[in-house]
């Protein structure tokens, strides 16, 4: 316990000899004020990458969620199934387009979108649809869809961990300068974020689809009766959400492992964000995700990464006893 | 009714295979006269006279499923061996394998279940500390026999466990010498996972660096468990410049943190990173173009280069697949069934009370790892600590060897 301590009141120290040398302009502790500029940029990415990965985890669990109000645990799950698709599709690879690996990982993505997707549809078709008037026992139920989706991927790959090599030019890092490196797949996965909220967004709020999507949201009787298949509407609808978080875990191979329980590492952050941001509202999940990896990858930085989780849930805590409704919510009548 | 009728048949149906090989082994049943049932088992454990059943209980459901079915796979090649070798006091050793499912109050169920129910004479199983703690008193209120094998942060020393993997000390001190040797390092960093086997084994590291060595450890980093993101440590680390970086990082955590340290421009053949929880089954879900470079402590690597190693390898690998990797744990767990047996016939009895008061001192001179030999108090295993250097296709090359470490779970002036 006294380490700890130690070892914090190092970290506070370092802090204010940062602030110290900032307005001193000298060199403290043996940093110089180029490096603790590099540090501060290279401390910004990461929180810029962890933005990304929370966007990608919340955008789908956001449209199933805020827009059919099913609390879907299997989320993490279909991320799991898109990891694994990458994985299979880095196999095919291998062995029948070797030439091709480095795109590889783009098709791989959208071969997970669609898997993803059609799977989505059918556990809306066969469980989903029939508890929409229940959203507790769409948690329960979704619960035992992620087991079952877990088992059987223990089942056919067996338990232990699959490898799931980059393509050659994703490895390693640009050296910006002799202390900055800039991640490269981390600008893949901002990219990829970036790309995929456009689009999503764009979907929500000008396609036919989308209009179709709120409309049924806001009021499903009147909905159904201008002439919109309100249970269509829902499945696609589900369906996108389970594609989105095949792409999700397809980008989280190059981060992460894949493992059959690898969704499991995903789904308490991803309600978080969604929570957080408000149910509903995209723009409510970006705002909430730069939140809290704005907070969480700064507070690791100056204390450990245990304590830095406690108190970034402390906080979310603390602002959604003060506000319940989450940062941006959808003003519609009920 | 048809319950009663159902019965009937799976009764009938065990007991004509039963009698048919009763009638084919009658005739060589030459150890019944040495070793009468009635002698080797008088507390009314599963034996009869041709067969000696033990318990397996590990998860092969749930997220430790991924690091435990290497052990399960270990513990059916050594009972397959020793069958195969005439068994154990004249008796073939049949199993009941049980799935502890990742939770650790259904594990001490299971084990109950086994030493009650089906009153099996030992039991090969658990994998996490979490497990082990939740089994122990089960085991010391039925008495029973418990092989674990997993290295752990010792603080323990139970008579009805015999521990076959390493315990902190033997896995931290010899390797944190090595690397004082070898790198003249001045300076450490310490990255974990947040639960009791990081942190002890830290604590170890830490005094032993502070005050034998009188070196620094500049930062101590703990992550919760399934955490996936290391960026910021990543950074401290580039700030800091530590010369030896020390991971005792699990699971998926595992693999993120060395896909990141390597995404992050870190380049694991110049910078020295040190750890204890990477074995080739971890290596093979990080991928060794992530981890090449990192080196590891541990008794036993796939790839040592002795001929017992060789054969356990080959054996193995015709049992379970080609594209199998084994690691230390795996290793430990092969031990467990050997070490077992050859307590039964020091004894020359089943009975638990004997296997207890036989157990110090028992050698193994052909394990795969070379020569063990269990503790005369603590029921741990003497054992060598080996330095492995990951290589790019996922296994090590050994490049320090220690002396035989005797295990010490309660080591003085470490706590």
């Amino acid at each position: 316990m006294r380490a700890l301590v130690n070892l914090e009141y190092q970290d506070i120290k370092i802090t204010s000899e940062k602030i110290r040398s900032r307005v001193e302009g000298k060199k403290m502790l043996g940093y110089t004020f180029g490096e603790l500029g590099s540090i501060v940029a290279m401390q910004g990415f990461a929180g810029l990458i962890l933005f990304s990965v929370f966007v990608l985890m919340g955008l789908g669990l956001a449209i199933i969620f805020g827009q059919l109000g099913v609390i879907n645990m299997a989320h993490g799950e279909f991320m799991m199934m898109g990891m694994y698709i990458t994985y299979i599709m880095q196999l095919l690879f291998i062995e029948f387009a070797p030439g091709l690996m480095n795109i590889y990982f783009f098709v791989a993505m959208a071969v997970a979108f669609i898997f993803t997707a059609i799977m989505g549809g059918c556990v809306e078709f066969l469980v989903v649809r029939h508890l929409y008037r229940r959203p507790l026992d769409t948690l329960l139920a979704t619960w035992g869809i992620s087991l079952i989706l877990q088992q059987s991927i223990r089942v056919v790959f067996g338990t232990r961990e699959v490898g799931v090599v980059k393509p050659e030019w994703m490895m390693g890092s640009v050296a910006v300068t002799d202390m900055i490196d800039i991640q490269i797949y981390g600008l893949v996965v901002m990219a990829i974020t970036i790309a995929l909220t456009i689009v999503v967004m764009y979907l929500m709020l000008r396609s036919v689809w989308g209009k179709h999507v709120r409309a049924v949201v806001q009021n499903r009787e009147m909905a159904g009766a201008v002439g919109i298949n309100t249970a269509r509407t829902d499945r696609t609808t589900f369906a996108v959400g389970c594609g989105i978080a095949g792409i999700a875990g397809s980008a989280f191979t190059m981060i992460s492992s894949t493992a059959p329980d690898a969704g499991q590492h995903y789904i308490v952050d991803t309600f978080l964000v969604v929570v957080f941001g408000g149910a509903g509202s995209l723009l409510g999940t970006v705002a909430s995700a730069f939140a809290i990896s704005q907070t969480q990858s700064t507070l690791e930085f100056f204390i450990t990464g245990s304590m830095a989780k406690v108190w970034t849930l402390l906080i979310v805590i603390g602002i959604l006893m003060v506000r319940p409704q989450g940062l941006f919510a959808v003003k519609i009548r009920r | 009714m048809k319950k009663l009728f159902r019965r009937g048949v799976v009764f009938s149906l065990a007991v004509i295979p039963a009698l048919a090989a009763l009638n084919a082994t009658a005739w060589a049943n030459s150890h019944l006269e040495k070793w009468p049932t009635s002698k080797v088992n008088t507390t009314g454990l599963a034996v009869t006279d041709d067969t000696v059943t033990i318990g397996i209980l590990h998860s092969i459901t749930g997220s430790m499923a991924i690091s435990e079915s290497g052990s399960v796979q270990a513990e059916k090649l050594a009972i397959k061996q020793i069958n195969d070798a005439g068994g154990v006091l004249g008796r073939k050793i049949e199993w009941i394998q049980e799935d502890g499912a990742t939770d650790w109050p259904n594990f001490a169920e299971k084990a109950k279940k086994l030493i009650v129910n089906d009153k099996v004479a030992a039991v090969m199983g658990c994998w996490t500390s979490a497990s082990r703690k939740a089994v122990l008193p089960v085991f010391e209120q039925y008495n029973n026999m418990l092989y674990y094998p997993t290295m752990y942060e010792g603080l323990e020393a139970s008579r009805n466990v015999v521990y076959t993997g390493q315990e902190a000390t033997q896995q931290i001190l010899a390797g944190i010498d090595w690397v004082v040797a070898e790198k003249k390092p001045k300076t450490f960093y310490f990255v974990g996972s947040d639960y009791i086997w990081p942190r002890t084994s830290f604590k170890i590291a830490r005094k032993h660096i502070e005050n034998v060595y009188n070196l620094k450890v500049i930062g101590e980093q703990y992550y919760p468990l399934g955490h996936t993101q290391f960026n910021s440590v990543i950074n401290k680390m580039k700030l800091k410049k530590p010369d030896v970086i020390f991971s005792i990082v699990v699971g998926g955590s595992n693999v993120a943190f060395y896909k990141q340290m390597t995404g992050a421009g870190v380049d694991l053949t110049k910078q020295t990173v040190i750890t204890i929880s990477a074995t080739e089954d971890e290596v093979r879900g990080i991928g060794g173009e992530n981890i090449h470079g990192t080196y590891m402590f541990a008794k036993y690597f796939q790839s040592l280069d002795n001929p017992n190693n060789k054969k356990f390898v080959e054996e193995f690998k015709e049992m379970w697949g080609d594209d199998i990797v084994i690691g230390d744990v795996t290793n430990n767990a092969y031990l467990g069934p050997w070490l077992w047996k050859m307590a039964v016939e020091k004894a020359g009895s089943f009975d638990i009370d004997r296997i207890k008061e036989v157990n110090p001192g028992i050698e193994m001179a052909n394990a795969p790892e070379g020569y063990v030999r269990i503790h005369e108090t603590n029921h741990h295993l003497y054992s060598k600590l080996r330095v492995g250097r990951a290589r790019m296709d996922g296994q090590f090359d050994v490049v320090h060897e220690s002396e035989l470490m005797e295990p010490d779970p309660f080591p003085e002036g470490y706590q």
